[in-house]
């Protein structure tokens, strides 16, 4: 990966970019929204500063999934009604992205489903449907509307204009085995079904991890 | 560069300082000052619940420690007290919530001295059913169902990863397999499994470096371990090795026991009413040979509701070392509203343990009491034979300790499952 660098049209601070697609980004220096056009970077709006995290995931931290090794270049903040999570973005090795969630200490690591068949619109969606999607059935469990509650770092498409995504979450019925899931997301015209597993950090073989004073 | 692992804030209510642990992972925070619940996700902490807890509580490890479980760095963040109302009778109990920036969340779970270290499951367990109780399976190991209840969070401090109120209610399901209990937690939003494994307050007590000693556990917990089960079980192996033994060491004793007859006197008579002078004599001497051995002496006296006695000595020629002892033949018999009963034998078998080799004789002194003039009997001396006794006394000595341990882990069970919704009805109590 080819580090590339834009000057922030906002304070004039050299961003430089982990990932060459990135559509949109924010400047670690003035938090200025700034999407790509064509070569140049736009100024698109503001975001204020982002609560002080306990995710042990920050923007660089490197790992490996599946053989493939990843760095964490951009993150969402999702917020709902009970809760909220980081999503970050990851770009991996092969030039996929990959997200890594992290709720409540819980992280799991999802990609676009491969095979996801015809998804059901919005407002079709009913708690207890079943779908099957990258050959395993999938039962949506609850459907959350989130709200975008930050971004910083590099994504692979636009949120400045976005406030609100639903997400269907969906499990396997109860096997007694380690929980497959996947999520789809309702963002977008058409919904994208992405596939997850739970992952523990020491499997990531985690560098450049968040610091915590005391930890 | 490191962040910091706290935000200070102030509480709405009352002013008092508020420390954040677990940063933009609670949800909800409690004042430790006034008691009220906060949103911790709201930058003016907006109130969600003011102080409504019937009772405080307070924790046995404050908030803010840190210790170490399973080699791994954990700082308590909230403590909540939830209970149980059973057959109008509540149970309290303590959950601890404890934060790991790079492990997330973890609980321990206090009641009545047991502890459960206790930690989210990321899979469903399937669920069954065996011998009309709900059983679940998760990664192989199989729980059987223990209680079904509806738990009150009672009493809250410090920070929770949810939005927690005094009064919030579950349905939980206990699933046991000592060490280990899966409890499934059901709100109307979410159905949360988690997976238990029983530790004692000792370990917790050096877990978190805790002063003084931990309070003694009292009872028997769904999911403490049995020491007595393993145990009865390594003795009951034991024993059937030890039986095995004493079972080959028997039979070969069976087989090569020589048996061999050295002496007998084949049929005799002797008049019981004669002078005891008369009577007394002895036998020609016989030869015992072979390694020391024992020697069997069998009486035969063919009494007929009668008795005769037979005082013997077994006399070694040429030590001159002399086996005194004496043996009763009795038989009765008759009929009575019962029908035929009869008592004694018309045979006595004496087994003099160690003899050496020698040459050997036997002084006899027969008496009797039988209604007949003439009384027929014979001696007949064997050396070798096999004694079955210690053998079978072995067998019963030994399965002593198993059954002992076997009673110990029953007794463990049932006063395990005594707590559990397949305790033994009153009925049954009251026989006790």
């Amino acid at each position: 990966m080819t580090a590339r660098t834009a000057a922030c049209p906002n304070c004039g601070a050299t961003i430089e970019f982990r990932w060459s697609g990135a559509v949109q980004t924010v400047c670690p220096y003035c938090k200025a929204v700034l999407v790509r056009r064509d070569l140049d970077l736009e100024k698109v709006g503001m975001v204020s500063d982002l609560p002080p995290t306990a995710s042990p995931i920050q923007l660089g931290t490197e790992g490996k999934f599946d053989g493939d090794a990843f760095v964490v270049v951009g993150r969402i903040v999702y917020q709902y009604e009970r809760g909220g999570w980081n999503e970050w973005h990851l770009r991996t090795m092969r030039g996929a992205s990959a997200w890594l969630s992290d709720a409540q200490g819980d992280l799991a690591i999802s990609t676009l489903a491969k095979n996801a068949g015809a998804l059901p619109a919005a407002d079709a969606l009913q708690v207890g449907q079943s779908y099957t999607i990258d050959d395993t059935r999938f039962r949506v469990a609850s459907l959350t509307r989130a709200r975008y509650a930050g971004v910083e770092g590099e994504l692979p498409f636009t949120t400045w204009d976005r406030s609100e995504a639903l997400f269907a979450d969906l499990d396997t019925e109860g096997t007694g085995d380690r929980l497959r899931f996947a999520t789809i997301d309702y963002s977008d015209d058409a919904p994208v079904a992405y596939v997850g597993t739970y992952v523990e950090l020491e499997q990531l073989a985690a560098r450049n991890l968040r610091r915590f004073e005391g930890w | 560069m490191s962040a910091p692992a706290v935000a200070s804030l102030s509480c709405p209510q009352c002013g008092a300082a508020i420390e954040l642990r677990t940063l933009d992972q609670a949800q909800s925070v409690v004042c430790s000052s006034c008691g009220s619940i906060l949103d911790a996700r709201d930058p003016n902490l907006a109130l969600i619940q003011g102080f409504a807890a019937k009772q405080k509580f307070t924790p046995q490890i404050p908030l803010g420690t840190r210790g170490t479980l399973k080699g791994e760095k954990w700082e308590v963040v909230g403590y909540q007290v939830r209970s149980i109302t059973v057959d109008g009778t509540s149970y309290y109990w303590d959950e601890y919530l404890l934060f790991n920036p790079y492990k997330g969340f973890r609980y321990l779970t206090q009641y009545d001295g047991h502890w459960n270290d206790v930690q989210v499951v990321k899979a469903v367990p399937a669920e069954t059913r065996s011998g009309g109780r709900p059983v679940v399976t998760l990664y192989g190991e199989t729980f059987k169902h223990f209680q079904t209840a509806t738990a009150t969070t009672e009493f809250v401090l410090g920070e929770f990863p949810w939005q927690v109120r005094v009064g919030d209610q579950a349905e939980t399901r206990d699933f046991v397999a000592p060490p280990r209990m899966l409890s499934e937690e059901r709100t109307p939003e979410e159905t949360t499994w988690s997976l238990g494994t029983y530790m004692t307050g000792s370990q917790v007590w050096t877990a978190f470096a805790l002063p003084g000693k931990a309070p003694r556990a009292r009872g028997v917990f769904a999911n403490q371990p049995s020491d007595y089960l393993p145990r009865a079980g390594s003795l009951v192996k034991r024993y059937v090795l030890f039986a095995a033994i004493l079972i080959v060491l028997g039979a070969l004793r069976l087989i090569t026991a020589s048996r061999e007859t050295v002496f007998d006197t084949d049929s005799k008579f002797f008049k019981p009413g004669a002078l005891a002078d008369s009577l007394a004599f002895v036998t020609p001497t016989f030869q015992v040979k072979g390694r020391t051995a024992n020697l069997e002496v069998t009486t035969e006296a063919q009494v007929d509701n009668g008795w005769a006695y037979f005082d013997y000595a077994l006399v070694n020629e040429a030590t001159g070392q002399t086996y005194e002892f004496g043996r009763e033949v009795s038989y009765y018999y008759g009929r009575d509203s019962d029908g035929n009963w009869s008592e004694g034998s018309r045979r006595d078998r004496a087994v003099l343990p160690s003899i050496p080799a020698g040459p050997y004789f036997l002084r006899v002194l027969p008496e009797a009491q039988v209604p007949t003039d003439f009384l027929e009997y014979r001696i007949l001396v064997r050396r070798d034979v096999p004694i079955l006794f210690p053998y079978l006394a072995g067998l019963l000595v030994l399965i002593v300790p198993p059954v002992f341990m076997a009673l110990r882990a029953w007794g463990m069970e049932s006063a395990r499952w005594k707590e559990s919704d397949y305790a033994p009805s009153d009925d049954d109590d009251d026989d006790d």
